[in-house]
């Protein structure tokens, strides 16, 4: 039921994938609420509703964001992308198709929020952010450029995504190969202020550029 | 005896070869999952997602006492939340038939049993109002003494007549006491284990809806079959008069077997309200509601001789139930299977305490049993100076030693020899203590695992769509995919024994209104449907009609005496951080023998997952009950640490071609729980060799192992 | 949660002042601990003020040398920064220890530092706790206290405070600039938080109303080098055990110039270790020298039941923090 606007509720606009959604949203809401009960877009999962677990994660403005910690009320306007705004089944993006390629998931519930923090942490990588498994030297002579992503890397960048069917090595292979893949196509790695956009050219070469690897469905 | 070769294989410089899979059978294949684009796009909807038109929203309420009674609900408070509907307690809510299983006799009487039973159920127009009137609401208790504290001295201590899985109790075989007091070598052991939580990452959810007189839940389950019946049983239905629908289920890991709270509330919800109602459980309450593998303390009483072959084998149990219903971990069962002795007993004790219902937890009795039994094994070769791997070996039992059954098929020995040859493992050094990195000592270890070959009676249909020309089937099983890729298998069964493209096969699972099927657990829903399918499929080739119905019930029953089970190897390289305590795993190596692997993409999967979960049970996974409130502590995912990606390093997960002509007609033993037993002895007997210290009990977290100075 | 009223600040004056006209408001910045605390019910908000739209998002060097930070720069930006790279390691080293890449996108300066403790039983409203409700006692002291304080504790609160960027702020003797009723003050983020005393509801010396504007470093002291280092149960997305900031400058001839050093995961507050920084300072810097004033400052340990292995632990933190610092040891190899 969408509620009244009222003194302790709020009419507001969110951008969806592109697409501008208004609603009346009860200040209590969370964007994943308001995501998954009003706009029904169900793929940004509720698996702890407290942070603690990533199955949320939706592209805020670019960047990753646990969506069951933002109050809807508090990102009037707001541009987001979550899993549906990345690919569809019929064109998925290269990180869903080195997913499904991979086997990198099994009961699906946390991948929406993998793939989606796999493509905002490529992103943060390609802006040179650092992590806890960047060296004391390489952080001492910082500069900004694109963070080099080894095994370890993308594990500590990953590790606010909680798997329990433990599909963890074969996450860490799909963006892997999507990594050797931005690194074929230098600079394709989304701007951080318009990853959706971005994020979809990225689908459409990257569909193509792995013709050759998808297995028939 | 073959190893497999697996398509995709990394190297040692962990680049990446693609093989040719043209070529290959169906069954067997690597086939990707059916549902992987819907699942890796968002669409793919589980029992939250379902929205009924008008869905209120249910809210459980706790109890907050640990034992005792309802006193009084004032919910004048609640029912002024802007938004509110309903608040349903054991004086208003819909009177239940009995079930079964107790803990889903919910708000039938003011009993509180434990800490976080539900006492009532708020429902409200949206979440918010929902959450918001279970807070408001006031509940006041008759509060009772409360004990939730297992220990083997415990003065309540009783010993059950069968364990969970319907095994005896207690066993015993020739003279345990007599050999032990006369072997060469007595070990007395004894390892704790504190209570693990299941965790699902799809909290326990379901949405329901009355339509006239048929009852519609969408449930996250294993198994709705189950939860039809159940369901009919306890609001007088018809089993036809309920549909219960477990499309795609985000996990359970036993925890989701049978019917849980969510279900059952939500269609007493909407029975009250006469609206759709959604219940999802907030992850904190699930400790409390869900089950949960209870503690263990186990002691190990071995007598070995000098070359390291077991006169004795003892293996004691103490664990906890609640008073709602009895659940006995069967931790001891494993070695009634593993290792041949001249004389042994095995038996369990159990208290029934006032804590929250324990059940069924990945590799219920095998996971913890198993990490004693291994742990003591490595603590014997070690003490006698035998390599591990060859202890073992000296040790496998030509038949199954307390049932005296012959084994189906027994693979260990290659499982322990393959694996070693893929670890390295002759180039250790069995000397504790030896290797050092900086400030990080490491270890490797080994241990053994098994897991039973279950497998149910169950129902499928398979009907012929297509022409001649274009072949077309479609296959209708209540199999429950919880991330197993059942869906995938069943149709690469189907596909085979039709001898058809897996395109051309059809299947829908997950509904009640399909045919009858066990629940995805034990290990056995491969086997059980697969059989099913498989049987479906052969008579429909073998008929003129279109469609076929079958029931594998007389096939099950009708199997020969054997003792079948699945075994395996796991081998861990550990660092030990001298500085802070800190334990992780560097190398992490699985060789099974699980009967034929029917699709080696998620086989794979599941062996990895599965020794993902043991690295948590080894490393992590840390619950305690707190004495004086009588609950959990460790209720969420920020206090319980399942592993996260930083702890898990690359997995390796071989299997062995294991051709068993005893098990089912699709030849699998059940891969889902056997990467979990061997691994947190494999780790743990790790750690004894990087430190030379045994801890006995885990997680072996930085408070346990401490700073080695 | 109960229903509350919204309003976007649209400065940091009309953001106080709004508050003062609120009873029972808060302040919103990024959300990620009062979002958390207002579904379990320990925060009951009726008024909440947007502040994380206030322009509190620079990164500014200081006329000294130092660096001036917006309180609304994001975790994630503040360690990605390059002077802070440079010139602060162990903030950045302690930034990115702590929580998760989607936590520190959203999480602020601001609000790292004023997050409240994570004991279970503050979190949990069936059980006592005095800082969730003065005077209802302390579950965690004879409960499970593994994860609680060694030093600082009364016998009202055994609480810790989690977070790791506070830490590195003490270290680096970080100001606060706060913002309130009556106007704007500076206080060190070392004396920032409080011990629980008989007072455990108050975690901060942050009056009513006042809102924390900016954080400045001073210059990083000449020849100085620092870093953080953190134990914990996972290896990542896991909060301190224990953990140690250490910031140390050695003169030519092996002493110790300049030392300040902070441990996280010990107490109500980060733990400014100033008895082992006298033992430090003057003294040459070796592992004899930080092994003696780790053990001068965990003299005042007062461990628990459950948490008697803080005490080493901490020490050893010290101790192989330090000695890391001085180039004696290697360095940790990689992967660990």
């Amino acid at each position: 039921m969408i509620p009244q606007r009222t003194a302790t509720s709020s009419t507001l606009t969110l951008h969806v994938n592109d697409t501008a959604h208004t609603v009346t949203v009860d200040h209590r809401a969370t964007v994943l609420d308001v995501l998954r009960e009003q706009l029904h877009l169900t793929g940004s999962k509720k698996g702890c509703d407290h942070g603690q677990c990533g199955a949320c994660t939706v592209l805020l403005e670019g960047r990753r964001a646990n969506s069951c910690l933002l109050l809807a009320v508090a990102y009037d306007g707001a541009h987001l992308t979550t899993v549906e705004g990345l690919g569809d089944e019929e064109r998925l993006h290269p990180l869903q198709e080195a997913f499904h390629e991979r086997d990198a998931f099994q009961c699906g519930y946390c991948t929406p929020g993998q793939i989606v923090s796999g493509v905002g942490m490529l992103c943060e990588a390609a802006e040179g952010h650092p992590s806890h498994a960047t060296s004391p030297e390489a952080l001492q002579w910082a500069t900004g450029a694109p963070a080099e992503l080894n095994r370890d890397e993308i594990r500590e960048r990953m590790s606010g995504n909680i798997c329990r069917c433990g599909a963890y090595p074969h996450i860490v292979e799909a963006i892997e190969d999507v990594t050797d893949h931005a690194l074929r196509h230098r600079g394709t790695a989304p701007h951080r202020t318009d990853a959706g956009a971005d994020a979809g050219t990225d689908a459409d070469s990257g569909t193509d550029a792995r013709t050759d690897a998808v297995p028939a469905r | 005896m073959a190893v497999h070769d697996t398509t995709d294989t990394t190297d040692t410089t962990g680049t990446t070869r693609r093989g040719d899979r043209t070529a290959e059978p169906v069954l067997g294949s690597a086939a990707p999952r059916r549902e992987g684009p819907a699942k890796l796009t968002g669409t793919a909807r589980y029992a939250a997602e379902h929205t009924p038109p008008d869905c209120a929203y249910g809210w459980p309420v706790a109890a907050a006492v640990a034992h005792g009674s309802v006193t009084g609900i004032d919910d004048s408070d609640a029912m002024a939340v802007p938004g509110a509907l309903a608040v349903l307690t054991h004086e208003n809510a819909p009177r239940l038939g009995e079930p079964d299983d107790p803990t889903l006799l919910l708000l039938q009487s003011p009993r509180v049993p434990h800490r976080g039973w539900y006492v009532a159920l708020a429902v409200g127009e949206t979440p918010e109002a929902a959450r918001e009137m279970a807070r408001a609401l006031h509940v006041s208790y008759d509060e009772e003494p409360h004990d939730v504290l297992v220990h083997p001295d415990h003065p309540k201590l009783y010993h059950p007549e069968q364990a969970n899985g319907g095994y005896p109790g207690a066993c015993e075989r020739g003279d345990f006491d007599a050999e032990y007091d006369a072997a060469p070598h007595r070990f007395d052991l004894t390892y704790t284990l504190g209570p693990l939580h299941n965790h699902p990452m799809e909290p326990h959810a379901a949405t329901a809806v009355w339509e006239g007189g048929h009852l519609i839940a969408y449930d996250s389950s294993q198994g709705a079959t189950v939860v039809c019946q159940t369901l009919a049983t306890m609001f007088g239905l018809d089993p036809h008069q309920v549909t219960v629908v477990a499309e795609h289920v985000g996990g359970g890991f036993g925890s989701k077997g049978t019917p849980r709270p969510p279900v059952v509330l939500a269609a007493m919800g909407a029975k009250h309200t006469g609206r759709a109602v959604k219940v999802a459980l907030p992850r904190r309450e699930l400790p409390f509601v869900v089950g949960h593998r209870a503690p263990t303390v186990q002691r190990l009483r071995i007598g070995a001789r000098d070359d390291g072959t077991l006169a004795a084998l003892g293996h004691d149990v103490t664990t906890h139930t609640s008073t709602v219903r009895e659940f006995v971990e069967q931790a001891a069962v494993p070695s009634r299977v593993m290792y041949g002795s001249d004389g042994s007993r095995t038996g369990h004790g159990v208290v029934a305490l006032d804590v929250p219902t324990p059940s069924w937890m990945r590799a219920p009795g095998e996971a913890p049993g198993m990490y004693a039994l291994e742990c003591a094994m490595d603590e014997v070769a070690t003490a006698l100076g035998i390599d591990p791997i060859e202890l073992r070996l000296r040790n496998i039992p030509d038949r199954e030693p307390d049932s005296g059954r012959p084994f189906s098929s027994h693979h260990l020995a290659d499982c322990l020899r393959e694996g070693a040859r893929r670890f390295g493992w002759e180039r250790r050094d069995p000397r504790p203590g030896a290797r050092r990195d900086g400030d990080l000592l490491l270890g490797t270890g080994v241990a053994a695992s098994t897991y039973p070959a279950y497998v149910a009676p169950s129902t499928a249909s398979v009907q012929a769509l297509g022409d001649g020309s274009r072949p077309a089937y479609h296959v209708r099983i209540n199999a429950t995919d919880i991330g197993t890729g059942a869906r995938t298998v069943l149709a690469q069964v189907a596909a085979d024994e039709l001898g058809v493209p897996l395109e051309a096969v059809r299947i829908d699972v997950g509904s009640s209104d399909l045919p009858a099927a066990p629940l995805a657990g034990g290990s056995s829903g491969t086997a059980s449907w697969g059989w099913a399918v498989h049987k479906a499929c052969r008579e429909l080739r073998e008929s003129d009609g279109t469609l076929v119905t079958v029931d594998t019930t007389s096939d099950v029953q009708g199997q020969e005496e054997y003792a079948r089970h699945a075994f395996g190897a796991v081998f861990a390289e550990v660092s030990v951080d001298t500085v802070t305590g800190e334990v992780r795993v560097r190398r992490l190596l699985g060789v099974f023998a699980a009967g034929r692997i029917l699709n080696a993409r998620t086989a794979r999967s599941q062996f990895i997952g599965g020794m993902t979960m043991g690295l948590g049970m080894a490393l992590t996974e840390h619950s305690s009950l707190d004495t004086r409130l009588g609950g959990f502590v460790e209720k969420d995912l920020a206090g319980y640490h399942v592993p996260a990606h930083a702890d898990v390093p690359d997995i390796d997960a071989h299997w062995i071609e294991e051709h068993d002509p005893y098990l089912n007609p699709v030849g699998g033993k059940g891969i889902g729980e056997i990467g979990i037993v061997g691994t947190p002895a494999a780790i743990a007997n790790a750690v004894h060799h990087a430190t030379g210290r045994r801890y006995r009990e885990l997680p072996l977290t930085p408070d346990r192992v401490g700073v080695v100075a | 949660m109960k229903p509350f009223t919204f309003e976007r600040a649209t400065s940091p004056e009309q953001a106080v002042s709004a508050f003062a006209a609120q009873p029972h408001a808060r302040f919103l910045a990024g959300g990620t601990n009062l979002v958390d605390l207002m579904k379990l019910g320990v925060e009951t908000p009726e008024h909440l003020i947007d502040v994380s739209r206030l322009p509190l998002n620079d990164i500014e060097p200081t006329a000294d040398g130092g660096l001036r930070v917006g309180a609304n720069v994001r975790n994630s930006d503040l360690a990605a920064h390059t002077t802070v790279c440079r010139s602060y390691p162990a903030l950045a080293q302690a930034l990115l220890a702590g929580a998760s890449g989607q936590l520190r996108n959203l999480a602020t300066t601001g609000g790292n530092l004023l997050q409240r403790t994570r004991c279970p039983y503050f979190q949990d409203l069936s059980a006592p706790c005095n800082k969730r409700e003065p005077g209802s006692g302390c579950s965690a002291r004879e409960g499970v206290n593994r994860d609680m304080a060694v030093l600082g504790h009364s016998e009202h609160c055994v609480a810790t405070h989690p977070s790791d960027m506070a830490v590195a702020l003490a270290a680096y003797d970080a100001q606060l600039e706060l913002l309130g009723p009556e106007g704007s003050r500076t206080v060190p983020a070392a004396e920032f938080h409080r011990l629980p005393e008989d007072t455990p509801q108050r975690d901060t010396v942050l009056r009513p109303g006042e809102l924390i504007s900016h954080v400045t470093l001073p210059p990083p002291p000449a020849g100085a080098r620092a870093a953080y280092r953190k134990a914990r149960d996972r290896a990542s997305y896991a909060f301190a055990l224990a953990s140690a900031a250490a910031v140390l400058a050695v003169d030519g001839d092996g002493t110790v110039r300049h030392a300040a050093l902070a441990f996280g995961g010990l107490a109500h507050r980060p733990w400014r270790a100033r008895t082992a920084e006298q033992v430090l300072t003057g003294s040459r810097a070796d592992a004899e020298t930080f092994a003696r004033a780790a053990d001068a400052e965990l003299a005042a340990a007062r461990p628990l039941s459950d948490n008697a292995f803080k005490v080493p632990l901490a020490r050893n933190l010290a101790v192989h923090t330090l000695t890391a610092l001085t180039g004696d040891a290697p360095n940790r190899p990689a992967g660990t």
